[in-house]
C-alpha cells in the first residue's frame, strides 16, 4: 500500500509540471493583456511594466523562472492586478474561505444524501421513499446559481434571517446559505447514488442471509448493507469535494465571501497570468490529491480491492 | 486678460472657500443619527489604494477617503481647499504654487509637507515604480514627466519643488488652467516615503498604513470588504461627521439590490440596467439619477483596416443620422441618459454644447437628410462588423443601431462580441469597422474628450485625421478663452462623424434617504464621505 502511496505521488510531479506548461502555453496564445484599460496604456508606461513583471523575456525563460521559484521557494509570484498582493497573499486569504464552506458543504451534502438515499431504499416504494426522491430531483434541477439568489430572497430580503452575502472570518450566520446554496446539488446526487446502489445490495445474497439468521433488521443495514452500498459513493466523493472547492465560482460571486473562486474567475478576465496558474496548480493538487485519498478508501472499505 | 482668466477666478474661489464650507456641512436644526456610518457597494474588488498605482472606480473611491490631495472638489465638483489652502500661477500660466496649511497632519502626527508631494509626484512618474498611470503625471503637463517615464532621466528632474514645508512650486511644459483640477485626481496625492521605506509592498496593511485623509483603514478583506474609521489626526477632523466607512465588494449586481433593499448597505451604484423606472416608483426617495462626465459612443474605422465606404464623411454623417438615440435612453437604458450629439458631455465644466444642427432636427428629418447622403455616396452592398463587449445593454444597443442602419439605409451589420480583453486588443489592433466605445473624462475639461480624436493619439483607434480639428485643439492650450476652440471642435466632429455619439451616462442609484450630504451635482462621481452625515429617522 505504502509503495503504492509513493508511486502515485511521484507520478504527480510529472502531472503538474504538464499541467504548469499547458496553462502557461494557453495563457500565451490568449489575447489581451494585463495591462489593457479602456484608456491604453502609453507605451514607455507599457514597456516599464513589462520589464517589472518580467514580460519582455522570452517565454521559456519566464517558465523556467517561475517553475524554479515555485518548486524551491513555494513562491508564485506577484499578480499582475493587484501590484501591492503576491499570488501566496491572494491563495492565503481565499483558499481558507472556500475550504471551510467547501468541507460544510461536503458534510452536509453526505450526511443528508446519504441518510436520504439509505431511508428511501429501505422503504422501498413507500411515501417517504417518494418523498426523499422528490427532493432530491428537486435539487438536483436547481443548481447553485439558482439556489444562491433564490435564498438570499427568502432569508436576507423576507425573513431578515441571515446576511445575504460576506463572510467576516467564517461567523456562523455568514456560512449558513453559502453552504446550502453549495451543497443542495451534491447532496441529491449522493441520495440517489446511495439509494440505487442500497437497493442492490438489499437484494443480495448475503443480506437475505443476514436476515434469515434472524438479525434484527438496524444490525442488518448498518453493519452488513451500508458499508457495500457506500462504495460507489466514496468513488464519487473526490471528485465531489474538489468540484466543490473548484466550482465554488458562483458561490464567491453571489455571496461575497472572498474565496478563491472568485480571484480565479477575475484573474481570467484580467489576463493575471500568476494568480490563473497560482490557483491552477492549487486545484491540480488538489484533484491528484483526493483522487489517491478516494483509492486509498476504497482499499479500505472493500477488501477485496488490493494494490 | 489672459488665458489665466479662468484659472484666477478658480484660483480665487479656492481661497474664498477656504475658510467657508468644509467637511460636513450639517444645517441649524438637522437632529443627526446616533449611528454615524455609511456604507456603499463596489462592483469590484480595488487593486490597490497605493495613490500612485490605483487604476479605476474601486481605488480612487476608497483613496478619496483615506488620502488628501491639494485641492478637492465640492457637491458641484467646483476646486475647495484640501491640504492646500489656494494656489497662485504666473502670467504665462506655466508655474503654479500651492501653498499647504500648517495643521495638516499624517495618521502617525506627523505633518504632511510640500516634500511628500514631490516624493509621491516622483514615484508616479519613475519607471522602477511601474505604475500604469504614470501617463497622468505626463497628461499634467509637469516639466520632464515624458523623459522620467521613458527613462532619460532621473525622477528628481521632475519639474516640482518644495520651496518650504507649506510651499509647493509645480512648472509645467506649457500652460494648463486645468492644471489644479487634476490635482484631485488620485494619482498625485501624497504619499508617505518613511512608511513606504520601511514596509515596501505591504504598507497599504491596515496595520501599517499612515494616510493624510479623514479616514484611516482599519480592514481589509480581498472581494468581500474593507473598512475604514475617522482619522482623529486629520486637520477637519472636528467638522467630519461619519465614523466609520465600509464598502462592500458585491459583484452580482441584482444580488447588490436585494442585499440593498435588504438594507446591508446605503449607497448602491448603478442600479441594474432596465430597473431605475420601478426603483424610482418604489423608493423615490432612494432613487437618484445624475448626469455623468461619460460618453457612450461608436468608432468608424477609418484607418488601413477599415472598409472603404467608412473613409468616406456622408457614410459616416449617415450611419450617425439614422441613429434614433431616444429609443436607447427612453426605451433600452431608462437610467436617466441623455441622447448625444456632441462627444463632449454638456455636464462638462465651463463647456458650452455648441449648437449642432441635427441636434435640432426631428428624427424623419435626420433619417431623410442620412438617406439622401448615402444615396449621394452611392455604395452599395455594406456590410459592417460591429464590435462590442460582450455585456447585455451593449448587446440590446447594437442590435436597435444594426437594425436602424438596416431599415433605412439597407446596411447589412455583422454583431461580434468579444469579452473585455479580447476586446481591447483587437480595437486597438484596428480589427474592426464599427466598434463600441465609451469614455469618462480624467478630469472635468472639455479636452479630455476632445484630445482622443487627435491625429496619433492611441484612443484614437478609429484613426480619424483631420487637420483642422487637430490645428483647433492646440489652439485650445494656448487660447485665452478655450472654449470658442471647443465648440468649434465638436463642429467638426459632427460633419465629419468620425465617432457617432451616442448618449451621454447618468448614473442612477440608490442612497439611504437618511444619508445627507451626497454631492449630487458632481459629474465626476467624486465623492467624500467627510462631506457625509446621517439625519435621525423622523
Amino acid at each position: 500500500m505504502t509503495s503504492y502511496i509513493l508511486r502515485r505521488l511521484l507520478v504527480a510531479v510529472p502531472t503538474l509540471l504538464a499541467l504548469i506548461v499547458l496553462s502557461f502555453l494557453l495563457m500565451e496564445f490568449a489575447p489581451g493583456s494585463p495591462f489593457a484599460t479602456e484608456r491604453g496604456i502609453p507605451e514607455a508606461v507599457m514597456a516599464n511594466l513589462e520589464r517589472e513583471y518580467g514580460l519582455d523575456r522570452p517565454l521559456w525563460e519566464r517558465m523556467a523562472t517561475y517553475v524554479w521559484s515555485v518548486v524551491t521557494q513555494f513562491d508564485f509570484g506577484p499578480s499582475f492586478t493587484f501590484p501591492d498582493r503576491s499570488v501566496n497573499d491572494i491563495i492565503a486569504q481565499g483558499f481558507p474561505v472556500t475550504l471551510t464552506y467547501g468541507f460544510w458543504s461536503f458534510v452536509v451534502a453526505v450526511v443528508v444524501g446519504v441518510t436520504l438515499g439509505a431511508v428511501a431504499a429501505i422503504k422501498h416504494n413507500s411515501a417517504l421513499d417518494y418523498a426523499a426522491v422528490g427532493v432530491t430531483v428537486g435539487a438536483q434541477v436547481l443548481p447553485n446559481f439558482v439556489m444562491a439568489p433564490i435564498l438570499v430572497l427568502i432569508f436576507t430580503l423576507w425573513l431578515g434571517w441571515l446576511p445575504g452575502g460576506g463572510w467576516r472570518g467564517g461567523q456562523v450566520e455568514y456560512v449558513i446559505l453559502p453552504v446550502i446554496a453549495l451543497s443542495t446539488s451534491y447532496m441529491a446526487s449522493i441520495a440517489r447514488i446511495t439509494r440505487s446502489s442500497m437497493l442492490d445490495v438489499l437484494n443480495a445474497g448475503f443480506v437475505r442471509t443476514a436476515r434469515a439468521k434472524g438479525l434484527p433488521a438496524h444490525r442488518v443495514i448498518l453493519r452488513h448493507a451500508l458499508k457495500p452500498a457506500l462504495l460507489p459513493v466514496v468513488s464519487y466523493l473526490g471528485p465531489a469535494f474538489v468540484g466543490m472547492i473548484t466550482g465554488s465560482v458562483v458561490i464567491d460571486v453571489f455571496f461575497s465571501t472572498g474565496g478563491i473562486g472568485q480571484f480565479f474567475v477575475n484573474a481570467a478576465l484580467a489576463r493575471d497570468y500568476s494568480v490563473i496558474l497560482g490557483i491552477t496548480i492549487l486545484f491540480g493538487a488538489l484533484t491528484i490529491f483526493f483522487n489517491l485519498l478516494v483509492d486509498v478508501a476504497y482499499a479500505w472499505i472493500d477488501p477485496k480491492i488490493r494494490y | 486678460m489672459n488665458r489665466s482668466t479662468v484659472l484666477s477666478m478658480a484660483s480665487a474661489t479656492a481661497m474664498l472657500a477656504a475658510g467657508a464650507v468644509q467637511a460636513a456641512d450639517v444645517p441649524d436644526g438637522v437632529t443627526l443619527a446616533d449611528s454615524q456610518t455609511f456604507s456603499y457597494r463596489e462592483l469590484d474588488q480595488f487593486a490597490s489604494i497605493d495613490p500612485q498605482l490605483i487604476e479605476g472606480v474601486p481605488g480612487s473611491h476608497a483613496a478619496r477617503q483615506l488620502f488628501e490631495g491639494l485641492m478637492n472638489q465640492d457637491e458641484n465638483g467646483d476646486l475647495v481647499p484640501g491640504v492646500a489652502t489656494g494656489f497662485e500661477v504666473n502670467d504665462d500660466n506655466t508655474v503654479y504654487t500651492f501653498t499647504l496649511r500648517d495643521n495638516a497632519r499624517w495618521s502617525n502626527g506627523e505633518p504632511v509637507t510640500a516634500g511628500d508631494f514631490v516624493y509621491a509626484w516622483r514615484r508616479a512618474a519613475d519607471p522602477a515604480t511601474a505604475s500604469s498611470y504614470a501617463w497622468f503625471v505626463e497628461l499634467s503637463g509637469i516639466v520632464n514627466a515624458a523623459e522620467i517615464i521613458a527613462g532619460e532621466m532621473e525622477p528628481d528632474a521632475l519639474g516640482v519643488e518644495a520651496v518650504d514645508a507649506t510651499t509647493l512650486r509645480v512648472t509645467l511644459t506649457g500652460p494648463k488652467p486645468y492644471f489644479p483640477l487634476m490635482t484631485t485626481h488620485t494619482t498625485l496625492f501624497p504619499t508617505p516615503q518613511a512608511t513606504i521605506e520601511e514596509h515596501g509592498d505591504n504598507w497599504l496593511d491596515p496595520e501599517n498604513i499612515v494616510s493624510n485623509g479623514a479616514y484611516t483603514l482599519s480592514e481589509v478583506r480581498l472581494n468581500e470588504f474593507w473598512l475604514a474609521t475617522k482619522n482623529p489626526e486629520y486637520w477637519d477632523a472636528e467638522n467630519t461627521v461619519i465614523e466609520e466607512v465600509t464598502s462592500y465588494v458585491i459583484n452580482d449586481t441584482s444580488q447588490a439590490l436585494t442585499r440593498w433593499e435588504a438594507d446591508e448597505f446605503d449607497l448602491l451604484e448603478p442600479v441594474p440596467a432596465g430597473t431605475f423606472p420601478r426603483l424610482q416608483e418604489e423608493y423615490p426617495d432612494a432613487a437618484h439619477s445624475t448626469p455623468r462626465l461619460c460618453s457612450y459612443y461608436y468608432t468608424l474605422n477609418q484607418g488601413e483596416g477599415g472598409p472603404e465606404a467608412l473613409k468616406d464623411a456622408r457614410v459616416r454623417r449617415a450611419l450617425g443620422l439614422a441613429i434614433d438615440r431616444e429609443i436607447i435612453t427612453d426605451r433600452i437604458l431608462q437610467g436617466g441618459q441623455t441622447p448625444a450629439f456632441s462627444f463632449t458631455p454638456d455636464a462638462t465644466s465651463g463647456f458650452s454644447a455648441p449648437e449642432i444642427e441635427y441636434a435640432g432636427w426631428t428624427q424623419a428629418e435626420r433619417d431623410e437628410e442620412a438617406k439622401r447622403l448615402w444615396d449621394e455616396a452611392g455604395y452599395t452592398d455594406v456590410n459592417l462588423d460591429l464590435l462590442y463587449n460582450t455585456d447585455e445593454s451593449h448587446r440590446q444597443i447594437a442590435t436597435v443601431i444594426s437594425q436602424m442602419w438596416s431599415q433605412k439605409l439597407g446596411v447589412e451589420t455583422t454583431l461580434e462580441n468579444q469579452e473585455w480583453s479580447t476586446y481591447l486588443e483587437t480595437r486597438r489592433a484596428g480589427g474592426f469597422d464599427v466598434a463600441r466605445a465609451a469614455w469618462c473624462g480624467d478630469y472635468n475639461e472639455a479636452s479630455t474628450f476632445l484630445d482622443l480624436l487627435t491625429t496619433g493619439v492611441p484612443q484614437n483607434s478609429g484613426k480619424f485625421s483631420n487637420e483642422e480639428y487637430d490645428n483647433l485643439i492646440a489652439s485650445a492650450t494656448t487660447a485665452e478663452n478655450p472654449q470658442e476652440a471647443y465648440t468649434a471642435a465638436e463642429q467638426v466632429l459632427a460633419q465629419e462623424m468620425p465617432i457617432i455619439p451616442i448618449y451621454h451616462y447618468a448614473n442612477s442609484f440608490l442612497l439611504d434617504p437618511t444619508l445627507k450630504g451626497f454631492p449630487m451635482n458632481n459629474v465626476e462621481n467624486n465623492w467624500y464621505v467627510k462631506d457625509f452625515y446621517r439625519v435621525a429617522e423622523d
